[in-house]
């Protein structure tokens, strides 16, 4: 018998071993979970095509969620549809980027939602006859350009600053973009802009008013896109040094990293998902106006990535997931849904401070409990038994709100 | 918010509706606004150590970072206001007018009006009072020594969560007094009055030089000048947007604020 013959067969003859096997397990030698595998799917490749098969699983399973009809996942007083494009896959790509800023850099941006206003806003006067009347797929790279571009704007006078200060200005910008919008008549003011385009179809696709799926399946598409980016991103040179730049900016400057340079590329980067997301909103909704881009928005966002793990991408998403998705299926207690979210988050950073699914490196970090101080503080790690509290005025501030 | 909703709650226990008949004046109307603000500042005070019990402390127990408790914040806010919302509801509360407003004297053109000197001197005692306090108590002293290093304090034998409780009760009292003031003169109060104040209050503190309360003085001063300057200019719309852009001009030049010390740098 030949050699490929022989490992074609092999899957049958592990089948016939099986039985043993089990009853050697039963009796209390413990079998770890590779050693349960068959021979021929021990080996790296197999391992990783079963990895493979997997996420291959996963992703059909939420290509087809929408038109699934799950009984208890769904929302029974919205739309399930829409409301997995909106807030679910918003909020998810939003997070995404928020979390290159917030997550692997260190720089607390609480003004975040001006991005995502900048490529709704861009996507609207692009698109309707305020502008040159463009069409989506000539957009959308400008859009995300424009949010980078601002993102950049932003950055170079004020990511000198460190800690509250950053955050103070990113908020007080986030308002800025928010209230020249209001106050520019030409934009529509309060207002808004209404009669924003929808994409083209893409083959049998059509991209309408009524059905949310296309717009949930194209978002979906960039999410996946954006985390195999992202992964790459975050175990690249840059991923490094953000890293080096969030533990200890003055380590990591003394060490070569160009600290300045890298924290404007997360800035940009982070504002660029901010302006995909914005633009691909504003083409699904049709009609914006500055309300929608509050501070309240921006809070969620950074809620969703430090309630999932900040710095860890897929605790990230599923942060995003859970503050949108769920305020969405309680509406019944609308009334109280706010208070809830509240109370949550207090519950939550008590108990659970690193977040649903903590990112590895900051769980180790949290085990050696490494006093690290300096910006790392800024994350979700320990940083000694009795950390500096943020001057009273900072936190009266935020109490009496 | 608690602060103005105290003082209201206050007026109301003492039987005053809104109208002419609660006007007064002389000794009642100061029985009455001292009683009020006591109101004012135990309740936001006491709601200031809870606060801190409940979001904070467990935290710094943990060591947890500066983002959680800033969530953690973020999410207390939220519930407070939303148990005002629920409560009170989400309009506008009207809040009695306590003592008849008249022009006092003027300033080259400008008119001072007794409840506009009432906010101004307050604003100066507690500034004062506020300073001393910090400065020459003992308990003072160990606000200063966790603000520098709260490792150093603990191991100097500074009780850090004392001191902290008793920050969160200054800045609370604080408050209450300011939301007093808050209602004498504006007469209403809502659920959510105090997000942009908030944001204001930080905003003049950074612009001032955190760490620093003459700063902080100084900043909400040159804040609050500047905003209605450039409201008269440009219009009361860009009232926010002239703050926030002073804001970010002071910080480009001076990253530490106005009267920012070295110490600020080293800690942020």
């Amino acid at each position: 018998m030949n050699r490929a013959a022989s490992r074609a067969l092999e899957p049958l003859r592990w089948l016939g071993t099986q039985r043993s096997r089990l009853r050697e397990g039963a009796r209390g030698r413990v079998v770890t979970w590779s050693e349960s595998l068959p021979p021929w799917a021990r080996t790296r490749r197999a391992r990783q095509s079963g990895r493979w098969v997997v996420r291959l699983a996963v992703v059909a399973f939420f290509y087809a969620l929408p038109s699934m009809k799950l009984p208890l996942l769904n929302t029974p007083q919205s739309d399930f549809a829409t409301v997995l494009f909106f807030p679910v896959g918003i909020y998810v790509l939003l997070a995404m980027g928020l979390n290159v800023v917030v997550g692997q850099a260190g720089l607390l941006d609480l003004g975040y939602v001006a991005f995502f206003a900048i490529g709704a806003y861009s996507m609207a006067i692009l698109g309707t006859d305020i502008g040159p009347q463009w069409t989506f797929p000539m957009i959308l790279p400008l859009a995300i350009a424009i949010a980078m571009v601002a993102g950049v704007i932003l950055g170079t006078p004020t990511l000198r600053l460190r800690g509250d200060y950053l955050a103070i200005v990113t908020l007080g910008f986030g308002e800025i973009v928010r209230i020249v919008a209001v106050n520019t008549d030409s934009i529509g003011g309060p207002r808004g802009i209404s009669g924003i385009p929808h994409p083209p179809s893409i083959g049998g696709i059509r991209f309408g008013l009524l059905d949310p799926k296309p717009y949930y399946w194209l978002l979906l598409t960039l999410i996946i896109v954006a985390i195999l980016l992202l992964r790459r991103l975050e175990r690249s040179r840059v991923g490094r040094a953000w890293t080096a730049i969030r533990e200890d900016e003055d380590a990591a400057a003394l060490m070569g990293v160009p600290v300045f340079k890298f924290k404007l590329w997360a800035f940009a980067i982070g504002a660029g998902f901010g302006g995909l997301g914005g633009t691909l909103y504003a083409s699904k909704v049709i009609f914006i106006n500055p309300n929608t881009f509050t501070v309240i928005l921006s809070i969620l966002i950074l809620s969703a990535v430090v309630l999932g793990g900040s710095g860890n991408l897929a605790g990230v998403i599923v942060g995003a997931v859970v503050i949108a998705y769920l305020p969405e299926r309680f509406r019944n207690f609308e009334e109280y849904r706010v208070l809830v979210f509240g109370a949550a988050l207090v519950v939550m950073m008590i108990f659970r401070p690193q977040g649903l699914i903590p990112s590895r490196r900051r769980a180790a970090e949290l085990e050696t409990g490494s006093a690290a101080g300096g910006l790392g503080a800024l994350g979700a790690e320990v940083v000694g038994e009795t950390t500096a509290p943020a001057p009273a005025s900072s936190r009266s501030g935020g109490a009496d709100g | 918010m608690i602060g103005t909703f105290g003082a209201l709650f206050a007026t109301r226990w003492m039987g005053i509706a809104a109208g002419p008949g609660a006007i007064h004046t002389g000794i009642t109307l100061v029985l009455i606004l001292l009683a009020a603000a006591i109101v004012a500042m135990a309740a936001s005070g006491l709601t200031a150590v809870l606060l801190e019990r409940i979001a904070y402390r467990p935290l710094r127990r943990r060591g947890a970072g500066r983002l959680s408790a800033l969530i953690s914040a973020i999410g207390a806010s939220l519930f407070l206001q939303e148990t005002f919302a629920l409560w009170q509801g989400r309009n506008l509360v009207p809040f009695p007018r306590l003592m008849e407003k008249r022009v006092l004297f003027h300033v080259f053109n400008a008119e001072i009006r007794n409840d506009q000197l009432l906010v101004i001197i307050a604003a100066l005692v507690m500034m004062v009072v506020l300073d001393r306090f910090v400065r020459k108590t003992r308990l003072g002293r160990g606000v200063r020594a966790v603000a520098q290093s709260s490792e150093t304090a603990t191991l100097m034998g500074v009780n850090i969560d004392r001191v902290v409780t008793l920050t969160f009760l200054l800045g609370g009292l604080m408050a209450g007094a300011a939301g007093l003031l808050w209602v004498v003169y504006l007469e209403n109060t809502g659920y959510n009055i105090g997000f942009l104040l908030g944001i204001k209050a930080f905003t003049a503190a950074v612009m001032g030089g955190i760490g620093n309360l003459r700063g902080a003085l100084l900043g909400g001063l040159a804040l609050g000048l500047i905003e209605n300057y450039g409201a008269a200019i440009w219009g009361a719309e860009w009232k926010d947007v002239i703050a926030f852009s002073l804001l970010l001009i002071v910080l480009m030049f001076r990253p530490t604020g106005l009267l920012g010390e070295s110490l600020t740098a080293a800690r942020a």
